[in-house]
């Protein structure tokens, strides 16, 4: 059977120990009734068919449903926004078979799954057809409603997600504001305890959802982030949130893009007023970045398949054109990146769930703030880390397999001309990969990661032992050019070479999290001693750029702009 | 509320051959085919399902067949199905459609006040599509074969589409009716993974044994079976049935011999009822004789 649960999905997935998370989930699986979990074991059975199962229908009715949807798209006519029908059955079937709710509790109809499980189900679900994600992803805002809202708000509204009875969106961005949400501008007024919201929003994905996440300015007259806060706009309470047009866009089409004019507007305040930006919205776009990075990884995955299929079809100069060292070399490239990026994705997801299972024993009142602190810390490096990581891995994939594809990859009759354009918004929306970028390299200059590298110089590494003291190596050279980026003091020359650093972290990180698992499978030692190689040279290069820009430039980067910025 | 029995029956998975598929004495080699839910059956599954979606019902899956034919019955559950039946004995070894008509129609009249029995049209091993008419004869309802559409569900009535072959008949059916459903009928559901969660430690008592703990924590067989996890099993004798209508020794057919060959037929002709297109068809048919004949 033709399934997107591939064994080698399933040979990273378990590479990850998700026993403690799973049984503070489960209520250390103390529940008696025969429908609850009982133990590890049973979990993992049961979410092993819960992958399958999304596996299937990624494969099976989502995947031939997608050139229609990318021609189709969304529409909008008399201030109405449709979903192209087959991403309406798509939906369907995805509420059918309860994957709405994926992470919320199953007392809303959830499935209560780890946020690592789910991320591997929106990997698929993206594969098949990236816009697919857009619309299912943003199930995030239920888990926003859950953490933040209040218990009325939840029972009201998280239900509703679970069965697939509504989509949602995160109204964030403005004319005005979009890398920058400080700016936003769009108002809430309270008028006899009741909020209004008035004002435009603009790119909001899903923006026609029933339920929207709103940040607006509470505190009339603030500025900054301090005088933000977050609402619920239902629209089957209310209908002054008006769609004015939806974007006509290069890729994604089946996600209709909004443009929402809020006329006074009736609204619920979520969690605390001026905590909207600060907290929520942080929550908010973890939640979404880290489904951004699944979606980028299916999507290159997508691409993967599709040129290994036509390399081996075509045929030319009597030979398949896989035969061709230069048709081979992207091939291998995009293998290797990909499974290793999958190992950071699943990674980064257990580390998020790292930190809710912290953040759920710290409000049940255990004494372990400092844990807590951590694992959110190590969450909200690794988060925007493989966010640009894969992102970018999933622009270069693309544009290889339409390399690989010749003319006929330009042509809309193969799909990794829709690949292509779909992987383009991955490394924009969500933060821009700039943005990633500044946000991974606070933690990565106060050496989160230096707990990650003492495991590694201690690992047991039973076969590939000259491969761990070359990886040891290139830990020790890069904690030295962080060093020196750190040394330096000026935050132009670190906000310059930031992506070599976050590349650079990237690549060892990826090195240290292969090596092992290439240790004990020796059906991956070949693709790892590809990855090392690979690795050996690119790491150079970027510690070349970076100890380059710092010798030429220095503290006086700035004189880059000089014949660039216009009077 | 309306009883609603699914007929199921565990097939090879003849779209996804590993190995050699006959064996020599050309019998099927049924270790080299993964088994699934007869396609059609999947169909009838979810004409019952829409049934209870649309009207109140109960959805109770029985098949006929060895113990490891839980896994359909598992299926069902995870699709949604309120019950299932696994119908095993060594002694249904080697029915043909006459005998496992037989037992799945008495199956039928132990459970009781049947209103609607559904079953796929055909399996993809046997390819008769008798079983389905065959049962209906047996427990006396009237039958609707070859299903296409349920057009209109009503508590006193259906409406349906059936494949007359050159045109679609529209047929208003009351209950009790056993209707055999084609797969243009409707695209099976998949599973839903709360049911999943519901029934995957579901099985035979027998399959139960060593695991019940790990269903209700402390071995309660009760509880187990209250929420649906012990997959009841009838045997010849809980259905009280004549043993030489079971099994081979109640199956007069027996398989001559299994060979490939491609259908060559021509193409289909029609002909107008008027006495001239009569006397021309009768002309046309000496001609095709005399041919063949020649």
């Amino acid at each position: 059977m033709n399934t997107y649960y591939s064994a080698n999905r399933e040979l990273y997935l378990n590479q990850i120990d998700l026993e403690e998370i799973v049984a503070d989930l489960e209520n250390n699986f103390k529940d008696q009734e025969p429908t609850a979990l009982h133990s590890y074991t049973q979990a993992t059975r049961w979410y092993s068919l819960i992958l399958h199962n999304a596996g299937d229908i990624s494969a099976n009715f989502i995947a031939p449903r997608a050139a229609a949807v990318d021609e189709h798209g969304a529409s909008f006519a008399n201030g109405a926004v449709r979903w192209a029908p087959e991403s309406q059955e798509n939906m369907d079937v995805l509420a059918q078979a309860g994957f709405m709710g994926g992470t919320l509790p199953r007392q809303y109809g959830g499935l209560n799954l780890p946020v690592t499980v789910n991320t591997v189900i929106i990997e698929m679900v993206s594969q098949a057809d990236a816009s697919m994600m857009n619309l299912f992803g943003l199930q995030d805002i239920g888990v926003t409603i859950y953490k933040f809202g209040t218990r009325e708000q939840k029972d009201r509204v998280l239900p509703k997600f679970c069965n697939g009875a509504v989509s949602g969106s995160m109204a964030l961005t403005e004319p005005d504001a979009g890398s920058d949400l400080q700016a936003v501008s769009l108002k809430a007024i309270e008028k006899e305890d009741v909020w209004y919201l008035d004002g435009v929003k603009r790119f909001i994905t899903n923006g026609c959802g029933e339920i929207s996440l709103v940040l607006a300015r509470s505190e009339e007259k603030s500025k900054g982030a301090k005088g933000l806060s977050m609402y619920l706009y239902e629209r089957d309470c209310d209908d002054n949130a008006v769609i004015r047009r939806i974007e006509d866009k290069h890729g994604i089409h089946g996600s209709p893009t909004c443009e929402i004019q809020f006329n006074q507007a009736k609204a619920e305040l979520v969690g605390k007023r001026r905590f909207g930006l600060i907290r929520y919205v942080r929550s908010l776009m973890d939640g979404a970045r880290l489904a951004i990075a699944a979606q980028a990884l299916g999507i290159a995955q997508a691409a993967y398949d599709e040129a290994v299929k036509y390399a081996n079809e075509r045929e030319q100069f009597d030979q398949a054109i896989v035969h061709f060292p230069a048709v081979y070399q992207m091939l291998k490239q995009m293998q290797v990146e990909i499974e290793t990026h999958r190992l950071l994705l699943y990674n980064t997801a257990w580390h998020v769930d790292q930190m809710e299972m912290l953040e759920r024993r710290a409000a049940r009142g255990e004494k372990i703030r400092p844990q807590v602190k951590k694992a959110t810390a190590m969450s909200g490096l690794l988060t925007p880390l493989v966010k640009f990581s894969t992102a970018e891995m999933a622009n270069k994939a693309t544009y290889d397999a339409v390399q690989i594809h010749g003319g006929c990859g330009f042509m809309k009759d193969f799909p990794v001309e829709r690949l292509a354009r779909d992987a383009r918004i991955t490394n924009i929306y969500e933060g821009t990969s700039q943005l990633q970028v500044v946000a991974a390299i606070g933690g990565i200059l106060t050496q989160l990661l230096a707990n990650d590298w003492e495991k590694l110089r201690n690992m047991k590494i039973v076969s590939l032992t000259e491969a761990k003291a070359s990886v040891v190596t290139y830990v020790d050279r890069y904690e030295r050019i962080v060093e020196l980026v750190k040394k330096m003091g000026s935050k132009p020359f670190t906000d310059y070479v930031g992506n070599y650093l976050v590349e650079l972290t990237s690549i060892i990180y990826r090195l240290y999290l292969f090596l092992p698992v290439a240790d004990v499978h020796e059906s991956k030692r070949d693709l790892f001693t590809f990855f090392l190689s690979e690795s050996d040279s690119r790491i150079d290069y970027l510690i070349r750029k970076i100890e380059n820009a710092a010798d030429v430039y220095g503290d006086r980067i700035d004189v880059l702009k000089t014949d660039l910025v216009k009077a | 509320m309306k009883k609603i029995i699914v007929l199921a029956k565990q097939v090879p998975d003849t779209a996804n051959i590993t190995g050699q598929a006959m064996k020599a004495d050309g019998t099927v080699n049924r270790a080299a085919l993964p088994t699934v839910f007869n396609p059609d059956d999947l169909n009838a599954m979810e004409t019952a399902l829409r049934i209870k979606d649309a009207i109140r019902a109960e959805v109770i899956v029985i098949t006929m067949g060895p113990p490891a034919a839980v896994a359909i019955l598992k299926d069902a559950l995870y699709m949604g199905a309120d019950r299932v039946i696994l119908i095993s004995d060594r002694k249904f070894a080697g029915a043909d459609t006459l005998a496992t008509s037989y037992v799945l129609a008495e199956a039928i009249k132990k459970i009781g006040a049947v209103d609607l029995v559904l079953a796929g049209r055909q399996a993809i091993d046997g390819d008769t599509a008798q079983v389905g008419p065959q049962v209906a004869e047996k427990i006396g309802f009237n039958q609707v074969t070859y299903i296409t559409d349920i057009e209109t569900i009503t508590e006193d009535y259906l409406v349906v589409a059936r494949d007359g072959e050159l045109q679609t008949e529209r047929i208003k059916t009351p209950f009790p009716v056993l209707l055999t459903i084609t797969d243009e009928t409707n695209t099976p559901r998949y599973p839903n993974c709360l049911n999943m969660l519901k029934y995957f430690r579901a099985g035979t008592a027998s399959q139960l044994e060593a695991t019940l703990g790990d269903i209700t924590g402390d071995n309660d067989w009760e509880t187990a079976r209250a929420h649906n996890q012990v997959i009841p099993v009838w045997k010849a004798e809980d259905l009280g049935l004549d043993l030489n209508r079971c099994g081979i020794k109640g199956s007069p057919t027996r398989v001559h011999k299994i060979e490939n060959i491609t259908l060559t037929g021509g193409d289909l002709e029609l002909y107008n009822t008027d006495p001239m297109a009569i006397k021309q068809l009768v002309l046309d048919l000496r001609k095709d004789y005399a041919e063949v004949n020649e």
